[in-house]
């Protein structure tokens, strides 16, 4: 069996230096609720940091790797995507 | 007195170290901003450097440069479910100087780089974004940061700012890109003893191996698997078309445990043990993508100007190339004291002319062809898997009749049409 199968164990490989305000806003939730039925930044975004709530959404913007994915992939252009302050966010190591 | 600088580059990866290097050995009073704890820090690549491209900026930095492996072998393979059709080249000469090709892990290869750039004369400045161009009567006359007083003013200004060019988009040389004309890649870094690495790639010690992965590491969307080995790590990672993940509701993450744990690849990476986790975009919208890359004091470098040739995987060489032949321009210009955009767009015919401007009209077509006709993928690989596995068992049917069923596999006359033509297609967008 391969170790860090699941998004959680593999996001727990990575360093980050998270700022205390989000870098990610949804601007309105109400257009993931009714135009977006697959909620679709929840399935791409490489780092889970979508969740959907019922009716909105919760950004874990401490995981984001910062791939720009959801800037362009949003059907709505519904997310406003900022790079973190300088020096926060995420570290990598190696790659 | 706000600071001025003869030139900012914004972004301390390959293309803009390339370029603050160039610089300040030519004497050019440069400022390198990365907005990273350190260089390296937010980048990621599957890790083939180019030794050409590097060694037109230093020589033989192979002595000295934190490089993993010199690859000695090159393999594709055509993947199927349960099996695949691979085509390698091992040669000893790519193990010896000159060499081709190294593996590198990003966060160490760009810091040392970028130490390089500052042994120059550069002034490197981290944990800064650039958040805007100051503009001022239609030329980009400085940056404006995140630090406090952050204002800062340069003759020149160079984007070298990755994929997600924040800061050519509001000079509005770009819209934003689609996204069939990004590549999202995940990628992990395994840990594995080096001799074990040694004997499952047949190796010697400091001889690597690169293993590029088709058809079904991508579950037959756009994109390509790949494997390779460091020092005592592999670096292994898929990457398709977000168009393709989004089409195709897929979750990045799974498809990398897919490869993983896919019986053609799982025996490779057996025993190892995770120890980086990393997802970034490679812009992959090609020739047709690229944008303006001259303005009035500033130019557009790497992977913010879209140069990648996405078939060959090449990207970093292009990169480091941009980056030099802006450097080129700007002291051009500097000469002559004139920053204007018909001055700077000698950078684009520079770039038109190298084999970066070549190779990407070249495969100008190829990514939308393959993205617009997802038979290649999809079908033609698992048949070519049919076809070997048909001729190459042995089962007391006699070659003739194997050819025949290989034939009858094709399909249809007007099946076997299709694929006539779709081969002559793709011939056409790659030679
Ligand atoms: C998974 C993967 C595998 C790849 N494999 C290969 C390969 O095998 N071979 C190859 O040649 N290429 C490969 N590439 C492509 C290669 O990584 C890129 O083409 C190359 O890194 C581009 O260099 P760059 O300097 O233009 O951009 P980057 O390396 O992305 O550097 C941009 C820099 O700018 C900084 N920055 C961005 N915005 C700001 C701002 N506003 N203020 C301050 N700093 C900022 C970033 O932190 C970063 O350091 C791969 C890419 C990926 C994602
Ligand atoms: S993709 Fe855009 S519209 Fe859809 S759920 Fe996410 S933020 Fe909302
Ligand atoms: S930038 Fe990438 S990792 Fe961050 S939230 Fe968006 S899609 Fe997810």
């Amino acid at each position: 069996m391969m170790k860090a199968q699941t998004i959680e164990e593999k996001q727990y490989l990575v360093r980050f230096n998270a700022d205390t305000k989000s870098h990610l806003h949804v601007l309105d939730p109400n257009i993931c609720l009714t135009k977006c039925p697959d909620k679709i930044c929840t399935i791409f975004c490489p780092a889970s940091v979508y969740k959907w709530e019922e009716v909105r959404m919760h950004v874990g913007y401490e995981g984001c790797h910062e791939c720009g994915s959801c800037r362009i992939g949003c059907p709505y252009e519904n997310i406003q995507w900022e790079y973190p302050r300088g020096g926060y966010g995420i570290v990598f190591r190696l790659g | 007195m706000p600071e001025k600088f003869d030139c900012i580059v914004v972004g301390a990866g390959p293309a803009g170290t390339a370029c603050a290097y160039e610089l300040a050995k030519a004497g050019v009073n440069v400022l390198l901003l990365e907005r990273g704890e350190y260089p390296g820090a937010k980048n990621v690549m599957g890790g083939v450097l180019y030794r050409k491209m590097m060694e037109d900026i230093i020589p033989e930095f192979y002595k000295e440069a934190p490089l993993e492996r010199p690859i000695v072998e090159q393999r594709f393979m055509m993947m199927d479910k349960e099996s695949a059709v691979t085509f390698s080249y091992k040669g000893l000469e790519w193990g010896r100087e000159p060499y081709n090709n190294f593996t590198v892990l990003r966060a160490k290869f760009d810091q040392w780089f970028a130490e390089k750039a500052v042994e120059q004369g550069a002034l490197l400045v981290c944990e800064t974004v650039a958040v805007e161009c100051i503009v001022e009567n239609g030329r980009v006359v400085g940056v404006r940061t995140d630090r406090p007083d952050g204002d800062i003013y340069a003759d020149v200004v160079v984007l070298a700012d990755g994929v997600n060019s924040l800061l050519a988009k509001q000079l509005g040389f770009h819209r934003e890109w689609r996204p069939d004309e990004v590549a999202l890649a995940t990628m992990e870094i395994l840990k594995l003893d080096k001799n074990i690495i040694e004997d499952r790639f047949n190796l010697e010690p400091n001889q690597g191996c690169t293993i590029e992965i088709f058809g079904d590491a991508t579950k037959g969307i756009v994109g390509t698997g790949f494997l390779y080995t460091n020092k005592d790590t592999l670096s292994i990672g898929v990457g398709t078309l977000l168009s393709g993940l989004i089409k195709h509701k897929m979750k990045p993450y799974e498809l990398l445990e897919y490869v993983k744990n896919h019986p053609m690849i799982r025996p490779y990476i057996q025993g190892s043990e995770p120890v980086e986790y990393l997802a970034h975009l490679i812009p992959e919208g090609g020739y047709h993508s690229i944008p303006k890359v001259a303005g009035h004091g500033v130019l557009v470098v790497g992977d913010a100007a879209q140069l990648v040739n996405a078939i060959h995987r090449e990207g970093s060489n292009m990169a480091m190339t941009s980056g030099r032949l802006a450097a080129e321009t700007i002291i051009m210009a500097k000469a002559q004291n004139d920053f204007s955009e018909s001055m700077l767009d000698q950078y684009r015919m520079k770039l038109m002319e190298s084999f970066i401007g070549q190779d990407l009209k070249k495969y100008k077509d190829a990514t939308h062809h393959f993205e617009r006709f997802p038979q290649y993928f999809e079908q033609y690989i698992p048949m070519m898997n049919r076809a070997a596995s048909q001729m190459f068992t042995v089962d007391g049917a006699s070659k003739w009749e194997k050819q025949q069923k290989i034939w009858r596999d094709l399909g249809s006359a007007k099946q076997k049409f299709k694929l006539a033509r779709d081969m002559m297609k793709a011939w056409k967008v790659m030679k």
